[in-house]
Order: C-alpha cells, then sequence, then structure tokens
C-alpha cells in the first residue's frame, strides 16, 4: 500500500477520477498544517466563534451511583452541538485556502452537516449535503437547521438510505465536479489522506482532556469511553493517549444484539474489506456485499470504520464492544435525570458502556466518557420509541 | 497473445466493447442478453460483477446492481455466467468490478476462477495502480489482462505507471464523473486520445457517457481504438423486464447500429 497505511489498513481504493484530486488535497493539508498563519486562523475560528476548549465535567450524582470517578468531555457544548464542529471548520478553512467555490458533505445523524452548513455559512463557501432519506425523516430537526443556516439538503433515495449511501452519492459528485469542490468528509474514514485530516482536527478533544483531567485530579484517567460508527470523536479523545497507560474502550452500536445481525458493529462483527475508498473492517456477506446496517443512532448506522480504528484493534491497544438500542436509550434517560445532560443517542452508547465499565472499577478510578454531541436532535425520535412502548 | 491482443491484431476497423452487468435482471436472462449484444455485433463483451456500493456508478448501471443483487447474482454465478458464453463464442471477455467483492474472495483465487471460467481480463474500477501490487501478481500469474482506468484529470506524468501495469488496452474515461450516458462527448478527447497513445503502446479504448452512433464515430475519428457502451445497454436490459425475447431483439439492433457505426468511421 502506497499512501496513507494504518499497519496495513487505509489505503486510496478510488476511481482514478480521485487520484488527482486526492493528491492536490494531501499536498494542501500538509502546506495547511505547516503554515503558522492557517493554524493560527483555525485556532481564532475554534476559540472565539466554536467556544473551545469544551469543559470537562465531574459528575457528582453519576459518580456516586457508578462507584467512581465519571467525567464528561463536554463536546455537546461545542457549538453546533457536537464535536463535528472541529473537523468541518478545518476542512472548510482548508477548502477555502485551496480555493474551492463549493463544499459538499454527507451526513446521517445530521451533525455533520449541521457542522459544515455552520462552517460554509461563517466562512462564506456554498454547502450542500447527501442526506439518506430514512435519515431524513429520524433528524428531521437537523434538516430544518442545516435549510437554516443555507446548506442545500439533498436527499439520497438508494441502497438502505443511510449513511453509507449518503457518502456514495458524496463521492459520485466529487468524482464529477472534483475541479471546484471540496468534499468534506465528516469521519475518519474515506480514502487517504481523510482519515489522517479529520482525525488531527478531532486531536484537540484528547489534548484538552489531558490537561483538564491533570488540572482537576493530577494524574491520567484510568479509562477513556467514546462511541464509534465512523469513530471520529473516539479518535480524536484516544489519540493523544494512545502511548499512555489509559484503557482506551470504543462503544460501537449494538443495534437489536450482535447475535441479532441488526447492529452497526463494525469491529466486534466485522471482516476486512474496501468500502468508500479505504481497507478497514466491514460488515458484509461471503462475497463482499455490505450488509445493511441497524442503530436506533443515525450517526452510527454505518458498516464500515475508520482504518486506524482497524489498526488499534488487531494492535490491542484499543478495546471495541457494543451495546444495544435498549443500553443506549437506558443511558439516554439515566444522564439527563441524574446529570440534567440530554445526550446524543450516538454518545449514550459511550455512557451505557461506561455504566458497565464502573462495575470492575474502584471508587478512586477515574473514567472519562466523550459526551460527542448533545440529544436535542433525538429528543423526539426517542419520545416516539418511548410513547411507543408504554 | 492473449484474446484481447489477437483482436485488436486482427481488427481492421475500431472495436465496439459493450457492458452488461452480470446477472441483471436474473442469471438466465442476463445470459440471454449477454449472447444478443454478442449476436449485435460486439466485438468485446465487458461483464460487471454486482456490487451494493458502486462508486465508480451512476444511477443507470446501479439500479442494474441492485436488480443483479435481488435477482440473486453471486460472485459464484459470474464464472458461471461466463463459463456459458464462452461455451457459446469465443469473444473476450473482461471482467468489471469494484475490488472488494475480489479482495474479499482473495487475489489469487478470484483471479484462477476467473481464468479457469474463461475470462481474459479484470477491470477494478476502485484499484489504482498504486493499491493494485497483489491483484496484479496474481492476474499475471493466471494470464488476465488487466485493463485500467485513464480520467480526464489524470496528469500525465501518471501515464507511463498506469501503461506500465496495464495490458489488453486501456481504458481512457471521456469525461469527468460516473458511468451514464451523456448528450455530448467532451471535444478535448481526441487530445486525450493522442497524450495516452504517446505514453502506451497498447489499444486505447474509449468509454463513459458513449450511447450513439455519431458518439462512436467521433471517438474512432479522433483516433481510438474502441468505444465502450455501457450504460445505454444496461438501460435496455432494465426497460424489457420479463420480456426477454423482446429485450434481446433491442439490443442486437441496437448494438448492431453501434456497431456499423464503428465500421463506417473514418478509421476504415
Amino acid at each position: 500500500m502506497n499512501a496513507g497505511s494504518f499497519g496495513g489498513f487505509g489505503g486510496q481504493f478510488v476511481p482514478e477520477s480521485l487520484m488527482a484530486p486526492l493528491q492536490e488535497l494531501a499536498s494542501a493539508y500538509e502546506a495547511a498544517k505547516a503554515d503558522p498563519g492557517f493554524q493560527e486562523e483555525l485556532q481564532t475560528y475554534l476559540a472565539e466563534f466554536a467556544g473551545r476548549p469544551t469543559p470537562l465535567t465531574f459528575c457528582r450524582n453519576l459518580s456516586a451511583d457508578l462507584g467512581c470517578r465519571v467525567y464528561l468531555k463536554r463536546e455537546d457544548l461545542l457549538h453546533g452541538g457536537a464535536h463535528k464542529t472541529n473537523n468541518a471548520l478545518g476542512q472548510a478553512l482548508l477548502a477555502k485556502h485551496m480555493g474551492k467555490r463549493r463544499i459538499i458533505a454527507e451526513t446521517g445523524a445530521g451533525q455533520h452537516g449541521v457542522a459544515t452548513a455552520i462552517a460554509g455559512a461563517v466562512l462564506g463557501i456554498p454547502v450542500e449535503v447527501y442526506m439518506g432519506e430514512t435519515d431524513m425523516a429520524r433528524q428531521r430537526l437537523n434538516v430544518f437547521r442545516m435549510e437554516l443556516l443555507g446548506a442545500r439538503v439533498i436527499p439520497v433515495a438508494t441502497g438502505q438510505r443511510t449513511l453509507k449511501d449518503a457518502v456514495n452519492e458524496a463521492l459520485r459528485d466529487w468524482v464529477t465536479n472534483a475541479g471546484e469542490t471540496y468534499y468534506c468528509l465528516g469521519s475518519v474514514v474515506g480514502p487517504h489522506p481523510y482519515p489522517t485530516i479529520v482525525r488531527d482536527f478531532q486531536r484537540v478533544i484528547g489534548e484538552e482532556t489531558r490537561s483538564q483531567i491533570l488540572r482537576a485530579e493530577g494524574r491520567l484517567p484510568d479509562a477513556i469511553i467514546a462511541c464509534v460508527g465512523g469513530g471520529s470523536n473516539a479518535i480524536g479523545i484516544f489519540h493523544p493517549f494512545l502511548n499512555d497507560p489509559v484503557r482506551l474502550i470504543g462503544v460501537e452500536a449494538g443495534g437489536r444484539g450482535l447475535e441479532s445481525g441488526e447492529h452497526g458493529a463494525t469491529l466486534c462483527a466485522g471482516t476486512k474489506g474496501v468500502l468508500h475508498g479505504a481497507l478497514s473492517y466491514l460488515l458484509q456477506d461471503a462475497d463482499g456485499q455490505v450488509l445493511e446496517t441497524h442503530s436506533v443512532s443515525a450517526g452510527l448506522d454505518y458498516p464500515g470504520v475508520g482504518p486506524e480504528h482497524s489498526m488499534l484493534k488487531d494492535a490491542g491497544r484499543v478495546a471495541y464492544t457494543a451495546v444495544t438500542d435498549d443500553e443506549a436509550l437506558a443511558a439516554f434517560s439515566l444522564l439527563s435525570r441524574r446529570e440534567g445532560i440530554v445526550p446524543a443517542l450516538e454518545s449514550s452508547h459511550a455512557v451505557a458502556q461506561a455504566v458497565k465499565a464502573a462495575e470492575e472499577m474502584e471508587r478512586d478510578d477515574i473514567l472519562v466518557v466523550n459526551l460527542s454531541g448533545r440529544g436535542d436532535k433525538d429528543v423526539e425520535g426517542v419520545a416516539a420509541i418511548m410513547g411507543g412502548r408504554r | 497473445m492473449s484474446r484481447i491482443a489477437g483482436a485488436f491484431a486482427g481488427a481492421k476497423r475500431p472495436f465496439l466493447v459493450a457492458y452488461l452487468v452480470g446477472g441483471d435482471p436474473d442469471p438466465a436472462t442476463s445470459l440471454a442478453a449477454a449472447m444478443a449484444i454478442v449476436e449485435g455485433g460486439a466485438d468485446i463483451l465487458e461483464i460487471g460483477i454486482p456490487f451494493t456500493d458502486p462508486i465508480a456508478d451512476g444511477p443507470v448501471i446501479q439500479e442494474a446492481n441492485v436488480r443483479a443483487l435481488a435477482g440473486g447474482m453471486t460472485t459464484d454465478k459470474i464464472f458461471a455466467l461466463v463459463r456459458a458464453i464462452r461455451e457459446r463464442s469465443g469473444v473476450p471477455i473482461v471482467l468489471m468490478t469494484s475490488y472488494n467483492p475480489v479482495y474479499v474472495r482473495g487475489d489469487a483465487r478470484f483471479c484462477h476462477e476467473a481464468r479457469d471460467a474463461g475470462a481474459d481480463a479484470v477491470l477494478i474500477t476502485d484499484l489504482p495502480p498504486e493499491e493494485s501490487g497483489a491483484f496484479d501478481a496474481a492476474a499475471r500469474e493466471h494470464a488476465l489482462d488487466r485493463i485500467f482506468l485513464v480520467a480526464p484529470n489524470t496528469p500525465p506524468e501518471r501515464l507511463p505507471l498506469i501503461a506500465g501495469l496495464a495490458s489488453g488496452f486501456l481504458y481512457l474515461v471521456s469525461v469527468q464523473g460516473v458511468t451514464g450516458v451523456r448528450e455530448s462527448l467532451d471535444p478535448a478527447i481526441a487530445r486525450r486520445i493522442a497524450a495516452v497513445r504517446s505514453a502506451a503502446s497498447l489499444p486505447v479504448a474509449v468509454g463513459f457517457g458513449i450511447s450513439r452512433p455519431e458518439h462512436v464515430r467521433a471517438i474512432a475519428d479522433a483516433g481510438a481504438d474502441a468505444a465502450i457502451v455501457g450504460s445505454a445497454v444496461v438501460r435496455i436490459i432494465g426497460e424489457h423486464g420479463g420480456d426477454a425475447a423482446a429485450m434481446q431483439a433491442a439490443l442486437r439492433a441496437y448494438v448492431a447500429g453501434m456497431a456499423v457505426a464503428a465500421r463506417r468511421s473514418g478509421a476504415l
């Protein structure tokens, strides 16, 4: 493998039409990374516009309930309501430096679409967002937010009409319009250099967590838990801790249970394959056809995963597990009731795993949960589910 | 000499290459469609292996992928289809696929089975030269030609890299974009054909967007060795749902018209 290899995962499995645009992007990103002016501009937007640093919140009630010291990294308080803004601002700024006149994006839960719409609005670049029709129906609020922010939402009616299909459409658009169009990818997936670019823009989560926990506790945490769909919030908080003695736990969408086959737990139940330009773990059948997925959470309803996560799984550095829809919904309620924080359904998976992990922890052990986003967008959907069960 | 090289060596006119999705809408009908295309006068047959997520394809071929998978198509049945065509015809056969079905089967096993079934070449739409090492070795071992794509935005300095790996012919993409029927051809196509010619000694076939006899003539006049028609053929198959006989008649007529256009072009 030539470029962008994470221990044999990753790469550039794309049509020839995308090789030149990817090379252009890689060069532009290397230049931006080394450009103090670009970095300063990004830091200014992150601090003054997006609201970084986000707090690290000690959860008094949950800590008492679970019997260990529980902290939340509050990406839900970032402008836009999720960690996605870190990446969207970084990439939109890169697009601007590259002289691109149009930004396209794909979105599942809508959070990346909203973040890209926000970044496009503030930087003055038109944004078009591909979104599966299934996801549009379950994330109506975010569709409206994107339109309010001036973005055009393009419905995707192919396949299962979820995130995977939106990525396909965005890639096809980019194949056709690569000259003037910047493709703002929403997670640490896709062909090189995207998994690296997105990870670099999300590393700020882990860097802040590190200094914040050292200030609060005088030591590193014992464990960090984050949800994994494509895996950008997880890689963002994990990455600065990879060389530390900290347990890292990634939580996938267990859906109706791994044995049911209706889930999005790629690393827990997948095999190696190539999707959306990268070699990674994948939910697929024996012929390499990509399987349909299920999750109560639109942002985790994806059959692939970032290639760096695949490397970290095979290296044994990160433990990957899954929680079910029901466990995530219970955690959604628990955090709302006990801490006054309504988490995104994606993040609720991490909270649910924290409840499980706490069983093996001592009272003074420190657990950090990455609260990747807020749950406003999910309230309507959860109300429908809970109402239906009464 | 491979069957493809032999065909080009003996050619007195530009070729017509025709594509269909294997198993669209079901394996038996797909065999009938393939034979109608060959009878219509296609010089090379391209068979697409259906994939759930074909990012290089436009809506017409994507829908055919969906139909074929819904019709129960599998990689085993693709090889059975190739075998059945080979029993009936000596037409050169190119398998066109996304990489995942090949990767999952294993490069070596895939190439062995493809060759054994009677395929002559493989084109993997999302496997650029940089990623093709393992597949390339397996294809060479099994004497399969390796078709590579050249895109409108392929920088000149990449052409030797692509030409160095390719065999059979080079597939020049006529437009920046995905597969699909288009009204007119990019006027820059002649310049691109010349650029590819100067970098490679292989025959140059032009595809994407070609659907009409005048497209074929234009490509031939611009110096291409072959025109590739895909979405237009797939659309005919899609339009004739359950009526295999009508579909075969329509395919024969359409392909014959395109082949005649190739014959009448200025290259003769």
